[in-house]
């Protein structure tokens, strides 16, 4: 049998999270296969081809995927299952959307977010906002699972897959793409960044939030993110939002900014290598998970630290 | 037009679970426990469009034990019109659960069905996609908006990067995300007039599902804790303990 690995991409970009996604994949000891599926899809099946540990590059291209419905990549993933006794992605709004769909049309379970393949049916993902680590056993004939990029290491390059174009049948009727609004931003993407820096709704506003949290991000070539409470205040947009219910993160450095660490948002970087908090409450839960903390006022370390950089 | 909302009893959010001693399971015994977050946006939102005339009647359904009539109880007062409960002990998957609901829906015929995004306690976030699946219907996950015109939804969607706008036919599947909107708190009064709404108890055998068990949980644990942090007193003793690990920063 062989696996299937479901590529993430914008058109442009191929996600570097399915390079993740193809080691990953070598845990089966068996051929692994890589679906792309969109309107242009080929210098990205190239690049793809070019990941050690893939056997094929399986590309979809049609107008019609230029921005795929969940029901449409069911659509074209399902038919081809009956060859594979593993489909995967990389955990991601993408995904996340996609595979529970696959998964319920070949009637068979799927497990969100695995952070460690024990073997063949078995993992370890996180439940309750990632306090627990449950092993989880799946008997299904198929094993539909996304995995937790940053658990992996990225493929290597110097691969050399073969590419194979294949049928996509036409884009289902009831559901139809409008529009996408992305929040344009020159910082790297925040689960791709080596640095993090984070605000909380210490920061009271919009614009305190640009003109404190961006500069140091922009002296660090940071990534921006947010605490819930930061996004529903309005002063970063929701993509920015850090936790169980937003984006997982593990950088290299994370920067908590005037954010208390609440389960909720510490799932979403506990697995950073060293973590900075600064808070002016001695007693914020933060500090349990911070390597190095420090009691002050944000508003006058925060420009010091940009400063001194 | 008739919405059904499928809410899941899960441990209160604010609590942090301890794992039993023999590792089998995460010990849940007498902790607060209530209505799933996503879940109670989900309802508020049916008693919005309600409000707004388009809906017609909201339909709270939960699968569980019979402790779970307290969030159905909830919804009530918060404003469904009914509530249902398909009362089972069994261990259910997201797969399991979405095909019950299905049941539930083909008694019911719901133009709209609202789901949370995921349920906080097993973080699975699948139910709704696995619903629409099995219903063959359109799917819009993780609304922070929902608009409602000639059978339509349009719905904006939270992904990563930004926000997707999605236009779907009814009947759909939609999953709440937090944004969506505020839930109202419930009133006292609300809460005694929601015991007059009528709770049906419906036996899981009456829906003739057929369920496998194929996924097992061996074992849990508690994740291992991070080092203990030290407390820098300045920015100057902040960088250089930055700067003693290789290539953190500049
Ligand atoms: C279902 C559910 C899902 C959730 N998902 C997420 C999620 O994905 N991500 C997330 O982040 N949250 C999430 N939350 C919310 C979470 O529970 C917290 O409410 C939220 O993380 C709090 O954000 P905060 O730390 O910015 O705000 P607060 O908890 O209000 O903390 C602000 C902190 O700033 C400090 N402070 C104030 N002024 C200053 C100053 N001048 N200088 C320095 N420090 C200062 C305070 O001491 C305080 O510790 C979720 C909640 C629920 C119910
Ligand atoms: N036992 C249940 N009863 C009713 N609805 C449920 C149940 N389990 C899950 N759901 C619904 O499915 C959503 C997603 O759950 P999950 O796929 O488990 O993350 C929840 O937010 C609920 O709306």
């Amino acid at each position: 049998m062989r696996t299937l690995i479901i590529a993430e991409h914008d058109g442009q970009y191929l996600n570097e999270q399915v390079a993740r996604a193809v080691t990953a994949a070598q845990h089966w000891q068996q051929p692994v296969d890589v679906l792309i599926a969109g309107a242009q899809p080929d210098a990205l099946s190239a690049q793809i081809a070019a990941l050690q540990g893939v056997n094929s590059v399986l590309v979809a291209s049609d107008p019609a995927l230029q921005h795929p419905t969940a029901e449409h990549l069911a659509d074209i993933i399902v038919p081809l299952a009956a060859n594979y006794n593993v489909v995967l992605a990389a955990h991601s709004a993408f995904s996340k959307n996609i595979l529970p769909r696959v998964a319920a049309l070949l009637d068979v379970n799927m497990l969100s977010d695995v952070l460690e393949i024990v073997n063949t049916n078995t993992y370890v993902r996180g439940i309750y906002a990632g306090n627990v680590l449950a092993t989880v056993h799946n008997q299904d004939m198929t094993q539909v699972l996304t995995v937790r990029g940053s658990k992996f290491a990225v493929a290597t390059g110097g691969g050399s897959a073969e590419i194979k174009a294949i049928t996509t049948s036409a884009a289902p009727q009831g559901s139809r793409w409008v529009s996408e609004a992305f929040n344009k931003s020159e910082r790297p993407a925040l689960t791709a960044a080596k640095v993090v820096v984070s605000g909380g709704r210490a920061l009271g506003s919009a614009d305190a939030f640009a003109q404190v949290i961006a500069p140091l991000a922009d002296k660090l070539h940071a990534a921006i993110g947010a605490s819930r409470a930061a996004v529903d205040a309005g002063y970063a947009p929701n993509d920015l939002q850090v936790g169980q219910t937003g984006v997982v993160v593990a950088p290299d450095l994370y920067i908590a900014v005037g954010i208390s660490g609440a389960i909720q948002h510490a799932y979403g970087m506990k697995d950073s290598k060293v973590v900075v908090a600064i808070n002016q409450d001695p007693e914020a839960q933060i500090f349990k998970i911070a390597d190095y903390g420090l009691v002050a006022d944000l508003f006058e370390v925060v420009p010091q630290l940009t400063a001194a950089l | 037009m008739k919405a059904l909302v499928a809410i899941k009893r899960v441990v209160d959010y604010n609590i942090q679970v301890r794992v039993k001693a023999d590792g089998s399971d995460v010990d849940i015994d007498g902790v607060k426990m209530g209505i799933n977050p996503f879940d109670e946006n989900a309802i508020e939102e049916a008693i919005r469009l309600k409000e707004k005339g388009i809906v017609s009647e909201i339909i709270a359904v939960t699968i569980g034990s019979s402790a779970n009539q307290d969030i159905l109880r909830h919804a009530l007062a918060m404003g469904a019109d009914r509530a249902m409960l398909v009362e089972t002990q069994e261990t259910l998957h997201s797969l399991g659960v979405a095909k019950i609901i299905k049941a539930v829906v083909e008694r019911e015929q719901p133009n709209l069905i609202l789901l949370g995004k995921q349920a906080i306690d097993d973080d699975a976030g699948q139910t709704g996609q696995m619903l629409a699946a099995l219903l063959k219907l359109p799917q819009a996950t993780y609304a922070s908006q929902i608009t409602i015109a000639d059978n339509q939804a349009t719905v904006v969607r939270e992904i990563d990067g930004g926000t997707q706008t999605l236009v779907v036919n009814l009947p759909a599947v939609i999953t709440t995300d937090l944004r969506l909107n505020e839930p109202r708190y419930v009133k006292l009064p609300n809460l005694m007039m929601a015991r007059k709404k009528p709770l049906e108890n419906v036996p899981l055998d009456s829906l003739n599902v057929s369920l496998t068990h194929n996924v097992q949980q061996l074992k849990v644990a508690t994740p291992p804790a991070r080092p203990a942090g030290v407390m820098v007193k300045d920015v100057h003793e902040l960088l250089s303990k930055l700067r003693s690990h290789e290539g953190i920063i500049a």
